[in-house]
């Protein structure tokens, strides 16, 4: 019995948080947000040099051959930091499906790449419903002579506009959906970029018109697989952004005076940070199960991401606005980060389902 | 990280099961406070405690010494989890076990350990806590019950309220006031009372609940000795926080509310409401989930807390939040009962037609009562913000 992060993965997360306070501070996220593609490739090419971009990668293919929870230290100092860029989306989703679906020369080509930092993937599931349930899917997957074709609009896809592959997926003629893997430069390939909310994150729609599409293995397993390892994804960004959400607030409440004390003195503040601590800490431990059962392939896995999806995006939410809150009119502006996390909290919640939709999950994981 | 036990403790663990299903009395005691006033009830709790201390099963961690068998903390954690999954009765000598014995293992003198925590283990002595006063609540350390030193006793006078226990406890942890002219905090002394010394009087107090809980304890001209003082006069602010610190985590531990949950939910499923069963109506469905995930999350959280005592990391800001985040969580289970009941909730559990065998209306109740007992949920947000995250202190 040791329900704690071992030494390794606190030296992960130490020297991820190092790195990013250096090389992604909020002057440097700011820049990014700027900039059409919303892709930091200097920032990036570091990354992989770290390790980081292929630490769920198996090692035969370039990778560090790591877990969930290893990639989960990275992901919640990616959230504390509002890192910019798709490293979510193609170095844990992306990586995670070809990893177990991709055939061992698609791995060999996109992995490999992936792992070097020389490829973005990104997947892409959600259309015109807006939603990840399968009921929501309307793109067609049909085999030919040639192999597979694909056509529909996909929508929302994280990156797509830099991402040199995507996974998409669609329905086969029997109603099953399957995972495909797309070049993003193939002929029927259409990505027009979409106009953010959140500026540390770009989304585009896809819209395939007779595709040439790989199918990946696994099913409609991979697909449900994917959405967990997706919700544990998010949960971990969300679990970071929070904490600092959580930091700039209370710190500023200990500067800003009013009626001659800092504001951190009036309870009203106090107890509004008090409840985020309280939310915050028993979801950290929940998240820390979710990315181990991840990793064990326990029988909970499914239950347990829908869980930590729910929870950490409601309590990332709720938390951001009382952080704001907190900073009164200061935190209404522009100028001030506070809208970053702010923002990037509805991001986490829509993106790979509502929380809602991973709550309906639970009560059907356990037979309600 | 490892969640599996071992094959010795899983082996425990079965042997705990199969101790409880043998052993559970049959009838007299609950799991809750039910009948607390009675004399019978008394007897039977205490020889249900003994019981359990004799098959090896009460504070395991405790060192050898003091009749405890020096165990780690997985294995208390395994019994916990038995007793609730057994739906034991409560322990008669919880405050004993649960918080002075913790205290004195790490403040009391060796005279002390020696006199009192055996018979804390076996229920002969059962405390009370001497903390709240009519004008000292949330503000305890302005409380006013006065001791003063004649010769190598003290004098005590003043009074205590909502003792709970006080009607049968043979001993209190008492705070008194040593020194009224040092600053509040530094003039508070940490002693233990005789409840049977002449000059206390005990007079119950009856709870919303109906039951005689918790009491006022008047002190008048009582005699304590001098050596019945914990740690050094004028100290026992210090003291006071360590055994608050282990009430804390008493009030908010996460084992019940699993419990409860699974409760709520077979609740739920067996309502039927508008032809369908309340489980599947989308409003109530979701509330639920939210509450099974904020139970998931408070297990996990005891659990990375169990780890951190085995590695031997003190506890930070992640263990204050226990009895708020607990007893809150408890009292919404309660609560979504009640609701879940809709115009069943209006029965007192006395009510032949009541349902879940009028668990709810008294859980609903006796839950807030948590919720404010040990530092009210705004107290401990103010200490989560003071000492956990430093926010500078109002008063």
């Amino acid at each position: 019995m040791d329900f704690g992060l071992s030494e390794e993965q606190q030296q992960l997360k130490e020297s991820a948080r190092a790195f990013l306070s250096g090389e992604c501070p909020t002057t440097f996220v700011r820049k990014i947000m700027a900039t059409d593609d919303g892709y930091p490739r200097e920032l990036y090419a570091q990354i992989a040099k770290l390790g980081w971009s292929g630490l769920v990668v198996p090692e035969k293919f370039g990778g560090a051959g790591l877990g969930m929870l290893d990639m989960a230290m990275i992901l919640e100092e990616g959230g504390y930091a509002a890192m910019p860029g798709p490293f979510l989306f193609s170095s844990v989703l992306a990586a995670s499906v070809l990893k177990l679906g991709g055939s061992e020369q698609l791995n060999s080509k996109w992995l490999t790449a992936l792992a070097e930092g020389k490829a973005i993937g990104t997947v892409a599931v959600v259309e015109r419903a807006g939603s990840i349930d399968p009921v929501d899917i309307a793109a067609v997957a049909t085999k030919d002579g040639a192999g597979w074709r694909l056509n529909g609009t996909k929508m929302f896809v994280p990156y797509a506009n830099v991402a040199d592959f995507i996974v998409v997926a669609a329905k086969s003629d029997a109603g099953e959906i399957f995972l495909f893997v797309v070049d993003a430069k193939a002929p029927g390939v259409t990505i027009r970029l979409l106009k953010n909310l959140d500026l540390t994150r770009r989304v585009s729609s896809v819209e395939l018109k007779g595709a040439p599409a790989e199918r990946l293995g696994g099913g409609t397993d991979l697909f449900a697989k994917l959405i967990d390892v997706a919700a544990v994804a998010v949960a971990a960004d969300s679990l970071g952004g929070t904490e600092r959400a959580l930091e700039m607030a209370v710190e500023y409440s200990k500067v800003r005076e009013q009626f001659g004390k800092p504001i951190g003195s009036f309870q009203a503040l106090k107890h509004a940070a008090a409840e985020i601590v309280a939310d915050l800490e028993p979801a950290r431990a929940m998240l820390w199960y979710a990315a181990y059962a991840q990793d064990t392939g326990a029988a909970d896995a499914s239950r347990t991401a829908a869980m930590a999806k729910a929870r950490l995006c409601d309590i990332y939410s709720r938390g951001t606005d009382r952080a704001v809150l907190m900073h009164g009119g200061i935190g209404f502006t522009w100028e001030h980060d506070m809208h970053l996390w702010f923002k990037r909290a509805r991001f986490n919640e829509s993106c790979f389902g509502s929380p809602a939709y991973h709550r309906e999950r639970v009560a059907i994981l356990g037979a309600y | 990280m490892d969640l599996q036990f071992t094959s010795e403790e899983e082996a425990f663990r079965l042997k705990v099961r199969g101790w409880f299903a043998e052993n559970m009395p049959t009838s007299g005691l609950s799991a809750d406070s039910e009948g607390r006033d009675d004399k019978t009830w008394l007897a039977r709790a205490k020889v249900w405690q003994r019981r359990l201390y004799d098959a090896g099963y009460v504070a395991l961690a405790w060192p050898k010494e003091y009749g405890g068998q020096a165990l780690d903390p997985v294995r208390q954690s395994i019994v916990n989890d038995e007793m609730v999954r057994a739906k034991a009765p409560y322990l008669v000598g919880g405050l004993g076990l649960m918080m002075l014995g913790p205290t004195l293992i790490s403040w009391g003198s060796e005279e002390q350990k020696q006199r009192y925590l055996p018979k804390i283990l076996t229920a002969e002595e059962i405390w009370c806590q001497g903390y709240s006063e009519p004008g000292a609540g949330s503000d305890l350390a302005s409380l006013k019950t006065r001791a003063e030193i004649v010769g190598d006793e003290f004098v005590v006078n003043g009074q205590k309220v909502w003792t709970s226990g006080a009607q049968y406890a043979d001993m209190m942890f008492c705070l008194v006031r040593t020194d009224p002219e040092a600053p509040k905090h530094r003039g508070i002394s940490y002693m233990l009372i005789d409840m049977h010394a002449p000059g206390i009087t005990v007079r119950p107090l009856v709870q919303m609940t109906g039951d005689r809980g918790f009491n006022e304890v008047f002190f008048d001209n009582v005699h304590v000795p001098r050596k019945n003082l914990v740690a050094k006069l004028n100290e026992g602010w210090i003291v006071a926080n360590a055994t608050l610190f282990h009430e804390r985590n008493m009030l908010g531990s996460a084992s019940g509310s699993e419990q409860r949950f699974n409760r709520l939910l077979a609740l739920a499923k067996s309502i039927k409401r508008g032809g369908r069963p309340l489980t599947e109506d989308p409003v109530f469905r979701q509330r639920l989930v939210e509450l099974e995930i904020r139970v998931e999350a408070m297990r996990y959280h005891a659990i990375r807390q169990l780890t951190d005592q085995i590695r031997g990391k003190n506890p930070g800001v992640e263990a204050m939040i226990n009895k708020l985040v607990g007893t809150e969580l408890n009292h919404d289970l309660a609560s979504a009962a009640m609701e879940a009941m809709g115009d069943y909730s209006m029965l007192s559990r006395d009510d032949e037609a009541v349902l879940d065998h009028g668990y709810w209306p008294y859980e609903w109740m006796f839950s807030l009562g948590l919720v404010i007992g040990g530092g009210t949920s705004h107290i401990q947000k103010n200490i989560i913000a003071e000492r956990g995250l430093k926010m500078p202190k109002s008063r």
